[in-house]
């Protein structure tokens, strides 16, 4: 019988290939741990749901270069604040970390500063997000918490589904996708919201399928397996076996959310873009990290 | 039973009708009695999709206690002159009260404390030579009672402002102790809505210190029992508004507790300027005309929230309990002092810790970007798997289209609110769904590999499958479980449709496409498979 296949049936080494995927993976998550540092110093680009202020999104009527828009600001009394441009539309996405100046909201302000300064242009605030200082500070506890026990029972699953050492390898893996997600988002300069925490929760959850679909395979070739010596040859060989299918099934959800970039909109575009990086590091974390990591475990053992 | 493929198929067949009726509403108007029987709720949007404005306000109790307190310590002066206690010094500090007597005055205060005051506690007292000195503060229990009085009333009259306002289908609610989450769908003039909603409306006439301004701005210092307020005024011709500072007495005659209606009224003073016209209940009239009786020819200042809207001559005692507050307002101004008044103050005033409101016109932009990306979506999905597992992928195409109904119906039969996020969900939603056909067909093709049969490939495929599948549904929903817990509105609807996708798709995964290659199998019991 004849099947379309992109890939073939195939004989790659992965343990073999497992130190140079080692130092992809230290890259990643030493830039993961770097970006981590860098949100709690406050360094890194998080959005006001976590740091408190206000962010606004204003469309013109007509297009307004963005340095006229800083200059009426700042004349304004708006100092700290950033301003992005929506590439091909009017519109802007101001973000400052102030909620409010003397007695009045920066919303109103804004508001106010912009309709004397542009008397010809009319403009719309499409949205507003004012987060209290304090709100921010839970916000950022709570994404925290929900991380941390999404990550713990995930894992207390898989250690129950598998033994210890397949659950320490997915967390070790979950984990490296977590951080390299962090890592590339602080590199990329996106911003850090609740979207992107849910995002970081998603992947967690899908690269865990990824990493069970290759461990359930490794278990069953296990049970075939004669001496201890096999054992890289069963990994090497279960990764194989599931190749074709880690691979389409990545392919078909990096179409949808290819169509959510393409599509989705300003809202929606960081979001995508968080689940598309994650779902590359979550394919290639499940077949280059979680697997070698068992396998390594297993060889000190012995 | 689960082996029967008629059961099956007409398991499959009655849920797809039942969520198929529960979308109808989001498609035609439903009339006459398909209206009574049918369900007739469109799948609601969230504030990201509809525009509106969320609001998260925090009460400042502090404030109120520190009024609370206040009047303790009114009362308990009173009290120790009345009962000849003497004092070397009682002050109010926050929310303490503090006492210093000789120690013989030591039973003549307890006694006065315990039989008045049984909700004032000693907090410390100490002993310095013949002096005792005593904080006194609120009973907790009595303290908590009164903050948690103070957010249920405050809950309340929100809600009556924003009836009066008109917003259709606003959520108020309390959030932990001192929270209130107010959520205004589709609101058309959020600022005004915020103004209406944050104002604490604590209205009070006092009395203009007339006698002692000369003297105040001579020296510039406040006399006792005098304040400073701002007195706001606009200018009719120009419509610019200044503030000014003016001298009241501290004590308020009357509070707007006393009031039992408020209504805009134009014409009065300026011919076409709006004004609100008060009417007292029976115990405010009684004060009014005494206050108005014994203070003609003095000014009275109409105060709100510490600022002076105007301030009036006493020409004649005033009975009847009827008043005006003039304040050259605009008409919405005044339709609104007249909503907060009606509605009653705020118990303590409140904070906007959050506020997110989204312009129509994002929501609708954010909805047809959603929709289109969905379906560029489905559409770059069956193709593929067309493309990819030939007729078989039909098969995970059709499972794909039931899966959606499945979804969205038990989505409108939960009454769930839809968000972007939310969306997002459903698009992840069918991405989980075709990867489990995938790892089910690649399993198959597996099975075909070895040279099984076509039906013994397809029941190996499904069960061996089955495992991995299970696996990595529970990981997933456990994750949906924690972001609901910890999520916020938008969030919530990601959560919401996740978790539902993932339990439908387990569903449709194993009865829908099985169901149909069962059907294949038999009836044409076919040599090969198209996969």
């Amino acid at each position: 019988m004849a099947f379309i296949e992109i890939v073939k049936k195939t004989h790659i080494d992965f343990i073999g290939l497992r130190k140079r995927a080692f130092v992809l993976s230290f890259v990643l998550v030493g830039l993961g741990l770097l970006a981590f540092v860098m949100v709690l110093l406050g360094k890194a680009n998080e959005s006001v749901d976590f740091t408190g202020g206000t962010a606004l999104q204003i469309r013109f009527s007509t297009q307004v270069p963005i340095h006229d828009l800083r200059a009426a600001l700042l004349q304004g009394g708006i100092s700290d604040v950033q301003i992005q441009e929506v590439t091909g539309t009017r519109d802007f996405l101001i973000k400052t970390k102030l909620s409010d100046v003397g007695q009045e909201k920066i919303q109103g302000k804004v508001g106010k500063i912009l309709s004397a300064s542009f008397k010809d242009k009319k403009f719309e605030i499409l949205s507003a997000n004012m987060v209290g200082a304090s709100v921010g500070k839970e916000l950022k506890k709570d994404a925290v918490i929900a991380i941390v026990l999404a990550m713990l029972c995930i894992v207390a699953y898989i250690w129950w589904r598998f033994t210890f050492i397949f659950g320490i390898a997915a967390t070790i893996a979950t984990f490296h996708d977590v951080l390299a997600m962090l890592g590339l988002f602080y590199v990329l300069h996106l911003e850090m919201n609740i979207l992107f925490i849910t995002a970081l929760l998603t992947v967690a959850g899908y690269s865990l399928t990824d990493t069970v679909v290759v461990f359930d395979r490794i278990r069953e070739n296990m049970g075939k397996m004669k001496s201890r010596d096999e054992f890289g040859g069963v990994i090497n060989k279960s990764i194989n076996e599931v190749l074709s299918r880690t691979l389409i099934t990545s392919l078909t959800v990096l179409l949808v959310l290819a169509a959510l970039l393409v599509l989705g909109g300003e809202v929606l575009f960081d979001f995508s873009l968080a689940l598309f990086i994650g779902v590359l590091v979550g394919t290639y974390s499940s077949i280059f990290v979680a697997s070698p990591l068992v396998y390594i475990w297993r060889k000190r053992a012995a | 039973m689960l082996k029967s493929l008629k059961f099956r198929a007409i398991l499959v067949l009655v849920f797809l009708v039942i969520f198929a009726v529960f979308l109808v509403p989001n498609f035609v108007d439903l009339k006459g009695a398909a209206k009574r029987y049918l369900p007739s709720d469109k799948i609601r949007l969230g504030l990201d999709l509809k525009g509106g404005m969320h609001l998260l306000l925090a009460m400042d109790t502090s404030k109120m206690m520190e009024n609370m307190t206040d009047r303790k310590f009114n009362g308990l002066k009173d009290g120790m002159i009345r009962d000849g206690v003497r004092f070397l010094n009682l002050e109010r500090k926050g929310e303490v009260i503090s006492v210093s007597i000789k120690a013989d005055q030591k039973d003549k205060l307890y006694n006065l404390l315990g039989k008045e005051y049984p909700d004032l506690k000693v907090a410390t007292s100490r002993t310095e030579g013949d002096v005792l000195s005593v904080d006194l503060s609120m009973v907790e229990k009595e303290a908590n009672q009164l903050k948690e009085n103070a957010v249920r009333q405050a809950l309340e009259t929100i809600r009556n402002r924003i009836d009066q306002f008109g917003v259709s289908e606003p959520i108020i609610v309390q959030q932990g102790e001192d929270r209130i989450l107010v959520q205004l769908p589709g609101v058309k003039d959020p600022e005004r809505a915020l103004e209406l909603i944050g104002r604490t409306a604590q209205l009070e006439f006092k009395l203009v210190d007339e006698d002692n301004a000369a003297k105040y701005s001579s020296t510039g210092v406040v006399p006792e029992g005098d304040e400073l307020l701002p007195m706001k005024s606009r200018n009719r011709e120009t419509g610019v508004t200044s503030t000014t500072q003016i001298l009241v007495k501290k004590q308020s005659l009357l509070t707007g507790d006393l009031l039992t209606d408020a209504r805009v009224r134009i014409g009065g003073e300026v011919a076409g300027e709006p004004y609100v016209a008060i009417e007292f209940s029976s115990e405010g009239a009684r004060l009014f005309d005494q206050i108005t009786g014994a203070n003609v020819g003095k000014r009275l200042a109409i105060v709100l929230d510490n600022t002076v809207y105007s301030a009036p001559v006493i020409r004649e005692r005033i009975s009847g309990g009827k008043a005006q507050i003039t304040g050259s307002f605009s008409m919405d101004e005044a339709t609104d002092l007249a909503i907060v008044l009606r509605a009653g103050a705020l118990p303590a005033p409140v904070k906007v810790i959050q506020n997110i409101t989204i312009g129509p016109a994002l929501g609708q932009d954010s909805i047809r970007r959603g929709v289109y990306a969905a379906i560029l979506g489905a559409l770059l999905i069956i193709f593929f798997m067309v493309f990819y597992y030939k007729a078989s992928g039909i098969v995970a195409d059709i499972a794909l289209f039931v899966n959606m109904i499945y979804l969205l119906g038990a989505f409108a039969a939960l009454k769930a609110t839809m968000t972007l996020p939310g969306i997002a969900g459903i698009i992840l939603t069918m991405g989980i769904g075709v990867d489990t056909n995938v790892l089910i067909f690649e399993r198959i093709r597996e099975e075909l590999r070895l040279g099984k049969t076509v039906r013994a490939a397809i029941d190996g495929g499904y069960s061996k499958a089955w495992v991995t599948i299970f696996d990595a549904h529970i990981t997933t929903l456990i994750t949906t479980f924690i972001l609901f817990m910890f999520g916020t509105g938008p969030i919530k609807g990601f959560a919401v449709t996740l978790s539902i996708g993932i339990v439908i798709n387990l569903f449709t995964a194993v009865f829908g496409s099985k169901v149909i290659f069962d059907w294949v199998l038999q009836k044409y019991k076919p040599r090969s498979l198209s996969i």
